[in-house]
């Protein structure tokens, strides 16, 4: 694949970085120069070879870190991982799909080789070789997502379809924007979005949910969403707000550039086939503002969606207060030239 | 169009009468490669060519949900109905290629229950074969009361008995023998959901029954696909694409759209799923509902129809389409 994976941290030293291959195919999520919450979902289909669309699931420079740190996560609490017990029939579908789709985007790194229900599943970059037995738990080291989901980047919700309604029941969630599995786990559609400011009266979720219950198997779909994070740490958790909160007061103009980070969630969207439920990864990507500014078109936009994105939605995604720096700072990169549509850096 | 998946290659690998009015067909891709996974309950559209009308039918399937080889399906005779029942017994043949949609499940069992009762009038029993091929291998708790008019009409009764012993009962109309269901519903485990599939009037009668009893409306689960119903041509105005179209007598209102080349989204094509919902722009006259989407209060209100199943007698109807 032409790259190494790095060797990087997301917590203490925070010696995280993207290189410049990694900021060129940066999913960056603005298409023009604002920003209003829409529904913004689209067919999940291959995309431009070299970006983070080209695969079904992203494996990027970042991979073995971010495994490392989940596990971390995962000593320090195991409520970030949960499944219900009718939701384990999901958990293997989600497995399944993850391991033909890696199998077929990466062979170089992984395999799965099937004989009837024996499978052996080999992850070279993280030095596994594993024979189990598909849909008995009983040959596996955890559940089955628990499994896949501590060899794959990104979080994972498991949704169960039921009453006309959505029921998040299952989940691997380390890498989340300020929310909590442990709190949502049982909750409906509308039950765990119910925080999310001004989408409601626009009536995204009603529509949102419309058409997730007709997911097809076969069709996945994705949308982007974003936040704002101060040094590259991952698992902002509501459970660990005591240690993260208090760091968005020591933004400064002075480090701005290297502290402050734009945080982009690509989510997708899977109908499972044999449990019928919906599968839900939310893969989160870091870049610093001084990564970002290296591409003009980006600096220009972040800097005016910054500027002119309505109050609420500043403060729901928890950066208000240093929306000033942040707009002072991005300011400098922006000559007022026109920006083209498109999220492509170089179109 | 149909939402998302590419529709499915396949070739007919075997026909078989089942009985009188029954046949079964069993579907390969045409690729040899396997067919998606699917959840018990599932249903696929089948695509016909019927002499240059394009029919497209919904049917649950009812192979194993395991066998990634093929999907099989039952298809009841309706010598009464528009043609595709028809279609599919007299010009469906072992070997022929045709095409079939991505399995969608509308009649899914509740992953919850502590023990699922099904409640089959007729053909009705394909969907429960599918859920209890899944439900059986890993040991849930299920019971099957099957209703058939005849014994000789009785598609799969003596497969179910020896696959599924002891918890398969059958009653015969022809004899006489009837579900008491009063006390079949009395006696269940809390936890039970309660799922039926077949002709109007039973899927009715059960579930006003069990309502009757207390049984909570999220334990209660039917599936009913309509036959588009056979009328009065109509003619029906499309605002949005600004042609007026004549909907035949054996025709549905989206089939009409389909043939003129109007896309309009659907998913099952029987009433059930909502997908093809639209909004009517104006309604001078009477339109004849038949979907089990829409609440009571929406169809009378005439402002949204189904045109999967609905169908329209009066003077004007516009459609947003």
């Amino acid at each position: 694949m032409g790259f190494e994976f790095n060797n990087e941290t997301f917590r203490n030293d925070f010696t995280f970085r993207n290189s410049p291959r990694a900021i060129a195919r940066f999913p960056f999520p603005f298409d023009r120069d604002d920003y209003m919450y829409s529904v913004n979902m689209e067919p999940h289909v291959p995309g431009r070879p070299g970006s983070v669309f080209e695969h079904a699931f992203d494996v990027d420079e970042h991979y073995l870190a971010e495994m490392r740190d989940r596990a971390l996560v995962l000593k320090d609490d195991p409520l970030r991982c949960q499944s219900l017990p009718h939701m384990e029939l999901a958990g293997w579908d989600l497995l399944e799909l993850i391991m033909e789709s890696k199998a077929r985007d990466y062979p170089h790194w992984f395999e799965l080789h099937k004989t009837g229900n024996r499978w052996t599943w080999i992850n070279r970059p993280m030095e596994i070789e594993q024979t189990f037995t598909f849909l008995d738990p009983s040959t596996l080291p955890y559940g089955p997502m628990e499994y896949i989901t501590r060899q794959t980047q990104g979080d994972f919700t498991l949704q169960d379809q039921r009453d006309e309604n959505l029921w998040i029941e299952a989940g691997m969630v380390t890498t989340q924007a300020d929310w909590s599995l442990d709190f949502d786990i049982g909750m409906s559609f509308h039950e765990w979005h119910a925080p999310v400011p001004l989408a409601h009266e626009k009536g995204v979720f009603d529509r949102a949910l419309k058409f997730l219950l007709k997911l097809q198997h076969g069709a996945p779909v994705r949308r982007f969403n974003w936040t704002m994070t101060v040094d590259p740490l991952l698992d902002t958790s509501p459970e660990n707000y005591p240690k993260w909160g208090p760091t968005k007061s020591q933004i400064t103009l002075d480090n701005i550039g290297k502290r402050q980070h734009l945080r982009v969630e690509l989510q997708t969207l899977w109908r499972l086939p044999r449990s019928n439920a919906i599968a839900f990864p939310i893969r989160c990507y870091l870049i610093k503002f001084e990564e970002i500014v290296t591409q003009p078109k980006w600096a220009r936009r972040l800097h005016r969606v910054v500027r002119d994105l309505h109050p609420d939605l500043a403060a729901y995604k928890g950066f208000l207060r240093n929306r000033e720096t942040m707009v002072k700072w991005l300011s400098q990169y922006d000559d007022g030239a026109p920006t083209s549509p498109g999220w492509w850096p170089e179109d | 169009m149909s939402v998302g998946a590419p529709r499915i290659d396949v070739i007919v690998s075997e026909v078989v009468e089942v009985n009188d009015l029954i046949k079964r067909f069993r579907f390969v891709r045409a690729d040899g490669g396997d067919m998606p996974h699917f959840s018990g309950g599932s249903h696929v559209v089948i695509e016909m060519n019927d002499h240059g009308t394009r029919r497209m039918n919904p049917y649950s399937l009812m192979s194993d949900p395991a066998d990634s080889k093929g999907y099989e399906i039952s298809v009841r005779r309706d010598d009464a109905g528009r043609g595709g029942s028809l279609y599919m017994h007299r010009h469906v043949k072992a070997g022929m290629r045709m095409q079939i949609g991505h399995p969608v499940n509308l009649f899914p069992p509740d992953a919850r229950a502590k023990k699922h009762l099904f409640l089959a009038g007729g053909i009705g029993i394909t969907p429960f074969m599918s859920m209890m091929s899944q439900l059986a291998p890993v040991g849930a708790r299920f019971e099957l009361h099957y209703s058939v008019r005849s014994r000789a009409l009785g598609a799969y009764v003596d497969r179910l008995t020896a696959a599924y012993a002891g918890r398969v009962h059958v009653y015969v109309d022809e004899k006489g023998e009837a579900i008491d269901l009063k006390t079949l519903l009395a006696t269940q485990p809390l936890g039970t959901h309660l799922y039926v599939c077949g002709p109007k009037g039973m899927i009715e009668w059960v579930k006003s029954t069990a309502y009757a009893m207390g049984w909570p409306a999220n334990t209660v689960h039917s599936e009913e696909f309509l036959a588009p119903p056979v009328g009065q041509p109509f003619e029906v105005e499309l605002a949005a694409s600004g042609r007026t179209l004549t909907v035949g007598a054996a025709q549905s209102i989206l089939e009409a759209m389909e043939a003129a080349g109007v896309d309009a989204p659907y998913l099952c094509r029987g009433g059930a799923c909502g997908q093809c919902e639209t909004a009517v722009v104006r309604c001078d006259g009477h339109i004849h509902h038949h979907d089990h989407w829409l609440s009571d209060d929406e169809k009378a209100a005439k402002t949204k129809i189904m045109p999967c199943v609905s169908r329209f007698e009066g003077k004007t109807l516009v459609l947003d389409r």
